[in-house]
């Protein structure tokens, strides 16, 4: 039987990530830029703020850690970093049109390497006399929860129990659905992302739209990086130990049809799915079946919402295009 | 611009990278950039051995390129390579195991072959048939597929392995040799590598001098030429991302028969997606494509040459490549447009 109570709280902190990308990727979708860099982008807001905090921490040489740098250097770390690469895209699609998709992989070769390099050697190369990146003192204060969280049995434990940076995520989801259903900016996004040539003509001024929704999307993607390395990792970096989760935050997308406010609530079905078998008492074979279920339904999504063919269910028009004023 | 000028181009953003490259590992490691270079030249060309391997290497990333290219040139974005590959070598894989020592090699060889062009060709015909009947978006269609197939292939994995609790599978055959592609002259990977470079001759003469090749081309341009002219764009489509997914079933053969010999989950190892770059830094041109694969083939190579001989993670190796990535698709805009800067003088705008 499936035990609820502690399902919950993994279902959530596997779904905060997938959150984070998803709601990114959204934003960044809904100005016309399909950004598959995504999953570099995470890798490296992850590891810019470890290695934030790495040398923060190591500055301390055994001194107690101030709970506000300690929370600042690594989230600002990870906002930079994951801004540049946003920055990065941009140039590239926007400013010299280059192709989207090529664009978006070769930034996933390079994020993914350099999250991986900079973990495998961040101790060489800073001479450090320490054996792994575990950041313990810098994930506690990541990890804290509402002090009386542990005193409301059930209540407690599903929806309190969890660092600052989940609740962030929420939010984020939340005001992201909102700006872009209900004020002029989003309606204006929207326009870019559908028809670039109508917004250009109504004055909008498409450049800096996609800059700054690209750029947005890709720190808040890296904010997911860093919420898996700080709080779920329990602030210990290990190659490769972040997975496919940016595809999945990509899936992610396409299953709740471009809608920030679905994602709240699909991420951590999403992450249900994604840790479903070891819930589930059987083999270790069929487990790698179950490990699929995320994929299978994003897809039956995508087919069916073809299928329907209803115009507020489908991609934005002019997804993956890039535009050119003088190109008719 | 002319080809010549062109080429110039690209060849300047090469040596731009190359030279960002070194201040970036200078500052990064404190290394001299000049060794490590040299060191990475030495990691992917040192020893005949070491050719050889990067040469299959070549062959299996170029093959998975034009496999891609077809599609490609339809404006089809097939990022499916990567579950294509593991469905063609997971067909392999089986046949080598259910059937190694029943039927005679040469059968073998020969059924593993075609259950590996046809679980390719599935993979990538799935989301084909949802594109050409309800128009559904193959890039991300064809991208859940890579890791439905990766379950599958994890699935298959725990089933097969041996010894059982181990999770992998081992060589297969290992004493029996059933299944493995013979060698010519003594060499392993020559089979490997003449097939390919085959294939990429037939792929040049099938996209340029085919009336198939052509109708992708018109598909590509505009599909509603295509229709105006009476050219099937569903049944192209579908016929091309078969052909598309045969061909990545094919280096999953390759992979699975020549080289490993063996079935893990990544198998296909990034080169669905090394290849969807490797296909467009050509211009989707199968010749050129060996260039391109050669170079991104060589930076992978040599960067573990970094990590044995400077104690470095290796992949600082994707670090630089992504670099170089970044100035030729930067690049290409200096060739596709012309680029005029407007002086403002006197208040007039040129």
């Amino acid at each position: 039987m499936l035990d609820v109570v502690s399902f919950v709280p993994r279902a959530v902190a596997q779904g905060v990530p997938l959150l984070y990308g998803s709601t990114g990727e959204i934003i960044t979708e809904k100005s016309g830029n399909l950004n598959l860099g995504i999953p570099g982008v995470m890798y490296v807001g992850a590891i810019c703020g470890v290695i934030g905090s790495f040398l923060y921490e190591r500055s301390l040489d055994g001194a107690q850690i101030n709970a506000a740098l300690g929370l600042l250097i690594p989230v600002a770390c990870c906002l930079v970093g994951s801004l540049l690469m946003g920055l990065l895209y941009c140039f590239l699609t926007v400013t010299l049109r280059a192709n989207q998709n090529v664009t978006g992989l070769a930034m996933t070769t390079f994020g993914v390497g350099f999250g991986n390099f900079f973990g495998g050697s961040l101790i060489k190369l800073t001479g450090a006399q320490v054996p792994s990146i575990a950041l313990s003192a810098t994930s506690n204060l990541f990890r804290r929860s509402l002090p009386f969280a542990g005193s409301m049995g059930w209540f407690g434990k599903c929806f309190l129990s969890y660092g600052f940076l989940a609740y962030i995520a929420f939010a984020a989801a939340l005001a992201a659905s909102y700006v872009l259903e209900h004020t002029r900016v989003g309606l204006q996004l929207r326009a870019v992302g559908e028809d670039p040539a109508t917004a250009d003509s109504a004055g909008i001024n498409l450049t800096r739209y996609k800059y700054v929704a690209t750029c947005l999307g890709c720190m808040i993607a890296g904010l997911g990086g860093l919420y898996y390395v700080m709080d779920y990792a329990n602030g210990v970096w290990s190659n490769d130990a972040f997975g496919d989760r940016g595809w999945l935050a990509l899936a992610l997308v396409i299953f709740t049809i471009w809608r920030p406010k679905v994602s709240a609530i699909a991420s951590v079905l999403f992450g249900g799915l994604y840790i479903l078998y070891v819930f589930i008492p059987s083999g270790p074979a069929v487990k790698e079946l179950y490990k699929m279920l995320p994929y299978v339904v994003t897809i039956v999504v995508l087919v069916l919402s073809s299928l329907r063919n209803q115009r507020e269910n489908q991609p934005p028009e002019s997804l993956g295009l890039p535009y050119f004023r003088e190109e008719r | 611009m002319p080809l010549l000028q062109s080429l110039a181009v690209r060849r300047g953003a090469l040596l731009l990278a190359l030279v960002v490259g070194g201040f970036i590992t200078t500052f990064t490691t404190g290394l001299n950039p000049v060794s490590v270079y040299a060191t990475m030249f030495k990691g992917a060309f040192g020893s005949p051995r070491k050719i050889w391997i990067l040469l299959q290497e070549i062959a299996v990333l170029l093959c998975v390129a034009l496999a891609l290219t077809p599609a490609f040139r339809m404006k089809f974005w097939n990022l499916g390579g990567e579950g294509q590959i593991l469905a063609g070598s997971l067909a392999s894989a089986a046949c080598m195991i259910c059937l190694g020592d029943k039927i005679p090699n040469a059968v073998l060889i020969l059924l593993m072959l075609v259950c590996s062009l046809a679980a390719g060709a599935v993979w990538a015909g799935i989301p084909a048939v949802a594109k050409a009947r309800w128009n559904t978006n193959e890039t991300l269609f064809t991208l859940m597929m890579n890791y439905v197939a990766t379950q599958l292939v994890a699935y298959f994995v725990i089933v097969w392995e041996v010894p059982k609790g181990s999770g992998n599978i081992g060589i297969i055959n290992q004493a029996t040799e059933a299944g493995w592609l013979p060698q010519i002259f003594g060499l392993k990977y020559l089979l490997n590598i003449l097939l390919v470079a085959a294939l990429t001759v037939l792929m040049h003469l099938y996209l340029s001098y085919s009336k198939h090749g052509y109708e992708i081309s018109v598909v590509g341009e505009s599909t509603n030429t295509a229709r105006y002219v009476g050219i099937k764009v569903d049944r192209v489509i579908v016929r091309t991302l078969l052909l598309s997914g045969a061909v990545c079933g094919f280096a999953g053969f390759l992979l699975v028969a020549g080289t490993n010999h063996t079935l893990t989950t990544t198998i296909a190892g990034g080169r669905g997606f090394t290849a969807v770059m490797v296909a467009w830094l050509a211009k989707f041109n199968p010749l050129v494509m060996a260039a391109s694969s050669f170079l991104l083939v060589v930076m992978d190579s040599g960067a573990g040459e970094i990590s044995t001989a400077y104690g470095l993670n290796h992949s600082f190796g994707d670090i630089l490549t992504g670099i170089i990535l970044f100035f030729i698709i930067g690049c290409e805009f200096f060739i596709a447009y012309q680029v005029h800067f407007d002086k403002k003088e006197g208040g007039h705008d040129a």
